[in-house]
């Protein structure tokens, strides 16, 4: 097993004819991905290396039954084409697409929160990978193999050290997940924590957040309250000074909170290991899965 | 970005709410000026993003043109709290009978905007919130429905607002939540909210944060400067598409990707080191883009070493080698560089920087290895006092 993309995924691509969408498109179809349609508007008709192409997500779904989208047309026009894809009827939708404002975001959350049944993962993120079975989005597939440590995350590069670490160890992923470094990501660690924990491959579930918000503190109350797998954290940002916005969009201490600091305590109060260092984690990792 | 007091009314002006009339003026003579075609007594406020402004001597009543000239003449120039005040904003002086608050705030937890009115205006609004909770009304608004009148009542009601200007303070908040959305901004802050001794409402300061991603559909927005508010480093890497921000150490460090950056700088901390900045080359760096900040990251005279921490997914290692390379050609350092290169052609970036022998260079394998030894030597290097 797996989470979110698997052998059954039939993945639909908003932007293959793009210069990156064409790029990631035919590298998750390399990967054994089953990529069954694209959407560029005005377009409609053509191909991409044999990948058929539609003006709208409707006609790609009716046409093709795909149901993951993968989205990758540029801000302006990503958090549209996020709510296309749900109006036709596709229920995991990955966003990579960074610089989508944040009020889109925040329509697009709502709007998808009354939508029964639409799961977004990112914007501005990496997307998600299950080793051997399925990759949607840029992770570089390389680096992972199949085996029984989640990770979920909202960075992408620092997923691949943490990543690289562990399998460098020996260990492998049921699936990796970034939800990406915007201020309202489509999904949080919670609900990612949730899939985890009902996925029976996974054993230990990594999980790496950085500063900004409190999803790490609600991820600490939730699994107290309804993770019973190990659970090994990491925190970036912990000398990042107040009011600047560290790369992503989302990661910024507003003035006394969205600390690391403070995330770190939240987790270790909940009895959740932190490792100061990506090699931290992977230590506690192993040292855990080995016991 | 944060916007200077001025801007955030020039906004506020453009979505109907009432501020005092004012002009902004960069010199003396344009302070006097302004002063002339507004009016005394004005008010001369120093335009930086700073609490705490007035207490320092940034904020000064004229009666006179005598005055204006005066005040401006100390204030611009003035340093608050390390800001460089550039720019002055003249104001027409207002009669307060009372002061409340309000403000916006992109309420990332409950995924939806957070409106705050109080009836104690003037002061800083965690104190009331802890010391007197009854005058402060808060509730959230359904991003999808928007502000809708009772939203505007509950708050004046609940906060205490006087019984004349329950429509008024509602009307006020419900153009300031218009502001919000339609402007893209994160926070708007009014503190404080005056009242007039003719019962009018105005916004007398204005503080409001946008959503940088929002630009593209905002020119206007764009455009805006705060030259107090920026760095040369970080206005010379703005213009080369780099996501940098000056810290205070000596240790440059750049990486690719937000949270492997931020992890870095929390490594170098651990090992004793002080990171001068932080900068994501992003992903997908080409050579180009790396001979760009090593020019940004080295503009920083206080820097004594850099790292290079670069994991390759997106990003090729040997491209971050060849711009390495080229950067070393052009630039010259004067300071020893660390790079770890790990992940896609990280074989191929070692044997190219290997090839190349570049002076002072050295290439590790893991990022804590790779993290002591800038430390080590940056401190070796730390007599070099000035470069």
């Amino acid at each position: 097993m797996s989470i979110l993309v698997d052998d059954d995924t039939r993945l639909c691509v908003s932007g293959i004819t793009g210069r990156e969408g064409t790029f990631h498109a035919l590298n998750n179809k390399r990967y054994g991905t089953n990529v069954v349609s694209g959407v560029t508007p005005g377009k409609g008709g053509q191909d991409v290396e044999g990948v058929p192409v539609f003006d709208t997500f409707h006609a790609a779904v009716a046409e093709t039954d795909a149901n993951t989208a993968m989205i990758f047309v540029p801000a302006r026009f990503a958090a549209d084409s996020i709510v296309e894809a749900a109006d036709a009827g596709i229920p995991t939708i990955v966003a990579i697409t960074e610089g989508i404002p944040a009020h889109d975001e925040l329509r697009v959350y709502t709007h998808l929160k009354r939508a029964n049944g639409v799961r977004l993962i990112g914007p501005n993120c990496p997307g998600v990978l299950s080793p051997g079975k399925a990759n949607v989005g840029i992770i570089p597939a390389d680096f992972f193999k199949q085996g029984n440590v989640g990770v979920v995350s909202r960075s992408g590069t620092l997923t691949y050290q943490i990543g690289n670490e562990l399998a460098q160890s020996g260990f492998g992923n049921s699936s990796i997940v970034g939800i990406g470094g915007d201020p309202v990501p489509g999904s949080s660690f919670v609900d990612i924590l949730q899939l985890f924990e009902e996925d029976p491959e996974t054993e230990l579930i990594v999980m790496a957040g950085e500063i900004g918000g409190s999803a790490e503190e609600e991820a600490a109350e939730y699994i107290a309250e309804h993770v019973s797998k190990p659970v090994v954290a990491y925190i970036a940002g912990f000398t990042a000074p107040p009011g600047k916005t560290m790369g992503h969009a989302g990661a910024i201490v507003s003035g006394t909170s969205g600390t690391a600091q403070a995330k770190a305590d939240a987790l270790e109060a909940r009895n959740v290991r932190v490792g100061r260092t990506p090699t931290e984690v992977a230590e506690i990792a192993v040292s855990t899965l080995s016991a | 970005m944060d916007l200077l007091e001025y801007q955030g009314k020039q906004l506020f002006e453009r979505h109907g709410i009432a501020v005092p009339p004012g002009r902004p003026a960069l010199t003396v003579d344009e302070a006097v000026d302004a002063a002339d075609a507004i009016g005394y007594p004005c008010v001369v406020k120093a335009q930086v993003q700073i609490g705490g402004r007035g207490k320092l001597g940034g904020i000064k009543v004229a009666a006179s043109k005598d005055e204006v000239r005066e005040h401006a003449g100390a204030i611009l120039g003035m340093d608050i709290k390390g800001l460089t005040v550039h720019e002055v904003w003249i104001e027409s002086a207002s009669e307060i009978e009372a002061e409340y608050y309000a403000s916006i705030v992109f309420d990332r937890s409950a995924k939806a905007p957070f409106v705050m009115l109080s009836t104690k205006g003037g002061m800083d609004i965690e104190q009331v919130a802890e010391e007197d909770p009854e005058a402060l009304a808060t509730l959230h608004v359904d991003p999808l429905l928007g502000f809708q009148d009772f939203h505007g009542r509950r708050l004046a009601f609940d906060a205490g607002v006087d019984a004349d200007l329950v429509r008024p303070v509602g009307a006020m908040l419900a153009k300031l939540y218009e502001a919000f959305v339609a402007e893209d901004a994160m926070l708007i802050e009014v503190n404080p909210l005056i009242v007039t001794p003719e019962r009018q409402l105005r916004a007398l300061d204005a503080k409001v944060t946008l959503d940088d991603n929002s630009f593209f559909r905002h020119p206007e927005n764009a455009a805006l400067r705060n030259p107090s508010g920026e760095d040369a480093e970080e206005q010379m890497a703005k213009e080369r598409g780099l996501t940098y921000v000056k810290l205070d150490g000596d240790i440059g460090i750049l990486g690719n990707g937000a949270g492997l950056v931020m992890s870095t700088l929390d490594v170098v901390a651990q090992a004793g080191g002080k990171p001068a900045n932080f900068l994501d080359a992003g992903g997908g760096s080409k050579a180009d883009a790396i001979v760009a900040a090593v020019e940004v990251i080295l503009a920083n005279k206080k820097v004594r070493a850099v790292i290079f921490n670069i994991f390759g997914g997106i990003t090729r290692c040997d491209e971050v080698a060849k711009g390495l390379i080229e950067a070393f050609a052009q630039v010259h350092p004067d300071v020893p560089f660390v790079v770890r290169l790990d992940g896609t052609n990280d074989e191929e970036g070692r044997r190219l920087l290997s090839e190349a022998d570049l002076p002072n260079l050295h290439v590790e394998s893991t990022m804590l290895g790779a993290a002591k030894l800038v430390v080590e030597l940056a401190a070796a290097n730390s007599s070099v006092e000035a470069r």
